[in-house]
């Protein structure tokens, strides 16, 4: 039918680069929610505050996050930063990009949840003499994370798919670097960028899964 | 003891209270009456410190409530509050519900708290219930829950907020049957209630409050039988 | 940082780049909410198993990053001996990703339209062409169009990455003029205004859209 012969063997002998490669794109995902999430708290809790020096960068930050591309952020990070002297290797910029973006998603999704608890539920912790960041610690917050759960969980596979965008900036390390380098030695595509594709989806697919059994180890309630 | 004196308080253009006094000795049992909305829970939340007010004094133990330098979260430890909607924390069991504020707000051990919170819950009759998550709890039995985790804080008073008026009829009964028992205990209550028979029938005195004032304070038994103050000769014959 | 060199051609550059990205988004929404107005009404229609195949392609495009599929794509139809050029496949890429989240909006909408108001409609002597168009279609409308507003958005930022195929989009003429005019962040920062000016007012007004409709339930 084509006038090509697939190599999927030579691809395939690739596979345990790629596997390598897929660690580290799950690292980076980890590390930008790990971050990204108490940034978001902190952004959340900072959006509603009284006092606008406190609320507007808060506000900044999730506008911007949400209304320019994530490639973009990262850009920001990799080449804008440097007029200011600063150069970021591709796997910071990468990681500071999507840690970037996954705060300011997360803070409107925390927000959303903040605000979907009673506030009667401050008004009772405090009543029982616990000082106002306590109460949020062990009162509202884990409130806050089991309404939150199943977005934050969109997120991570956002975060996935995003580390995907580091190899614009010379990731190489990650499974879309790892990918593109075999690419450009081996010019067999489309074989290698379908195996890598299978391995996103596996990734994406068993952190769904993952996320599931803990939602239901977590929250018994 | 509480000493209220003077109080206003406004919530904006809306005068809730104009010029509250009373007082409430140890051991004694206070019901407040009056019609709905007209600030008697605001007095409560007024009195540990949730609401501030816009001049006049609280004192609690010779302590001014409202006062820049005074440690509301050390205050609040002895000041209990149960509130109408219940307010149970729905992540936590029951036993966790009660354990959190001795463990987190005293530093009590994990045993010492549990030990406390298993007989106030035994008290208030839900010693079968301590791995149960709130929501799996009838409204009574949320609220007597949250009335074992103020006891569990040993405070010196408690105040109760309409604590059965979100319950169904049935379900009254239990919540009023354990506060008739820690009245009986000697306990500190001010209640502000709509269950006359309970005002009659626990109370040390009774206190009706109107257009933000408490119009008239009496023991049960001369407030019922010969109110002096025409409101309220108004307001209880309306009830009954 | 005003003192830069950037001229007005410069900005134009920018602004034509700006077109190529409202162009991509203009083709990958209209294709993807057309497929994914099918593919929902189908999924609505028929049973869990027999849209099985569907669910999972489509799940595929949402599971999947963009640019692998980008890249998967141009080297399909380079094998092919398709001979399309960039745009084109990045349109139909894009499409196809679009169609991939629409389809679950639209089916959601159709969902949150109660079965016993359809049932009223069908009691009533309407057809299901008749239901569909006067009852299911406009109360799904309503819950659908913020998160359609939603997507529509975030297609084009997404469209960043057609980039990789060549195309010189925004994203691409900011990085053009970095690499020329060396002032990485003053232009990242004009791109990135850009951006927020083609986003964030359609954004607040999907918001509003969605408070006003909430309210009024």
């Amino acid at each position: 039918m084509f006038n090509y012969t697939f190599q999927w063997r030579q691809a395939l002998q690739k596979l345990p680069l790629l596997l390598d490669g897929a660690l580290v794109t799950l690292q980076i995902a980890l590390m930008s929610m790990a971050m990204g999430i108490v940034f978001a708290v902190i952004l959340a809790v900072a959006r509603n505050s009284r006092s606008t020096l406190v609320s507007a960068p808060a506000t900044a930050w999730v506008e911007v996050s949400r209304n320019t591309p994530a490639l973009f952020q990262i850009y920001m990070a990799h080449f804008g930063l440097g007029s200011f002297g600063i150069h970021l290797s591709p796997y910071i910029a990468l990681l500071a990009g999507i840690t970037f973006n996954n705060a300011g998603y997360l803070a409107e999704t925390f927000r959303g949840a903040l605000r979907a608890i009673p506030g009667t539920q401050l008004r009772a912790a405090r009543s029982l003499g616990m000082p106002s960041l306590q109460a949020f610690r062990l009162v509202i917050m884990p409130q806050m994370f089991r309404i939150a759960f199943l977005p934050t969980t969109n997120q991570m596979v956002w975060a996935i798919l995003m580390t995907s965008l580091g190899v614009t900036v010379g990731m190489n390390s990650d499974l879309a670097g790892v990918t593109q380098d075999i690419n450009v030695r081996s010019f067999r595509t489309f074989e290698i960028f379908a195996i890598a594709a299978v391995i996103y989806y596996l990734i994406a697919k068993a952190v769904t899964l993952g996320a599931r059994l803990m939602a239901a180890r977590l929250f018994r309630y | 003891m509480i000493e209220i004196r003077n109080v206003y308080k406004s919530f904006g253009p809306l005068e809730v209270l104009k010029g509250v006094n009373l007082s409430v000795e140890k051991g004694e049992v206070v019901s407040v009456i009056g019609g709905s909305g007209s600030g008697k829970s605001t007095l409560l939340t007024c009195i540990n410190g949730l609401e501030p007010i816009n001049s006049g004094t609280i004192l609690v133990d010779g302590v001014e409530v409202h006062a820049k330098t005074t440690d509301l979260n050390l205050l609040r430890r002895k000041i209990g509050i149960v509130f109408q909607q219940f307010n149970a924390f729905p992540h936590l069991t029951v036993l966790e519900n009660v354990t959190l504020a001795p463990r987190k707000v005293l530093g009590m051990s994990k045993a010492a708290a549990e030990e406390i919170a298993v007989k106030q819950l035994t008290h208030v009759g839900l010693a079968d219930k301590l791995s149960v998550y709130p929501g799996r709890l009838s409204g009574g039995q949320q609220q007597r829950m949250a009335i074992a985790r103020a006891l569990a804080m040993s405070p010196a008073y408690v105040l109760f907020d309409e604590v059965t008026s979100a319950l169904d009829p049935q379900l009254v009964g239990e919540v009023l049957d354990t506060l008739k028992l820690l009245a009986n205990e000697g306990m500190t209550m001010i209640c502000v209630t709509h269950e006359m028979s309970f005002a009659r029938d626990v109370s040390d005195r009774v206190a009706f409050f109107h257009k933000g004032v408490l119009a008239e304070i009496a023991p049960p038994d001369q407030f019922f039988s010969a109110p002096q103050h025409p409101e309220t000769r108004e307001f209880l014959s309306n009830i009954r | 940082m005003f003192d830069t060199a950037l001229t007005l051609s410069d900005l134009m550059f920018l602004i034509k780049g700006a077109g190529m990205t409202l162009a991509v988004t203009f083709f990958a929404v209209t294709g993807g909410t057309l497929l994914g107005l099918l593919f929902g009404v189908l999924r609505a229609q028929i049973s869990v198993w027999a849209a099985l195949p569907l669910i999972f392609v489509l799940d595929v495009f949402r599971s999947v990053p963009l640019l692998i599929q980008l890249v998967l794509a141009n080297a399909f139809q380079a094998i092919a001996g398709l001979n399309m050029p960039p745009f084109a496949t990045s349109c139909i890429v894009l499409a196809l990703y679009t169609s991939a989240y629409c389809t679950e909006i639209v089916r959601g909408a159709i969902d949150a339209v109660p079965t016993v108001t359809r049932r009223a409609a069908r009691s009533l002597g309407l057809s299901w062409g008749q239901d569909m168009r006067y009852i299911v279609f406009p109360m799904a409308l309503r819950v659908a169009l913020p998160s359609w507003i939603g997507l529509t958005l975030g297609v084009m930022k997404d469209s960043a990455l057609v980039l990789w195929l060549g195309l010189i989009e925004l994203l691409r003429s900011g990085q053009i003029l970095v690499t020329r005019l060396q002032e990485p962040m003053f232009i990242l920062m004009v791109v990135g205004a850009i951006y927020f000016l083609m986003s964030f007012p359609i954004a607040r007004l999907g918001g509003q859209l969605e408070k006003r409709w909430r309210e009024n339930d």
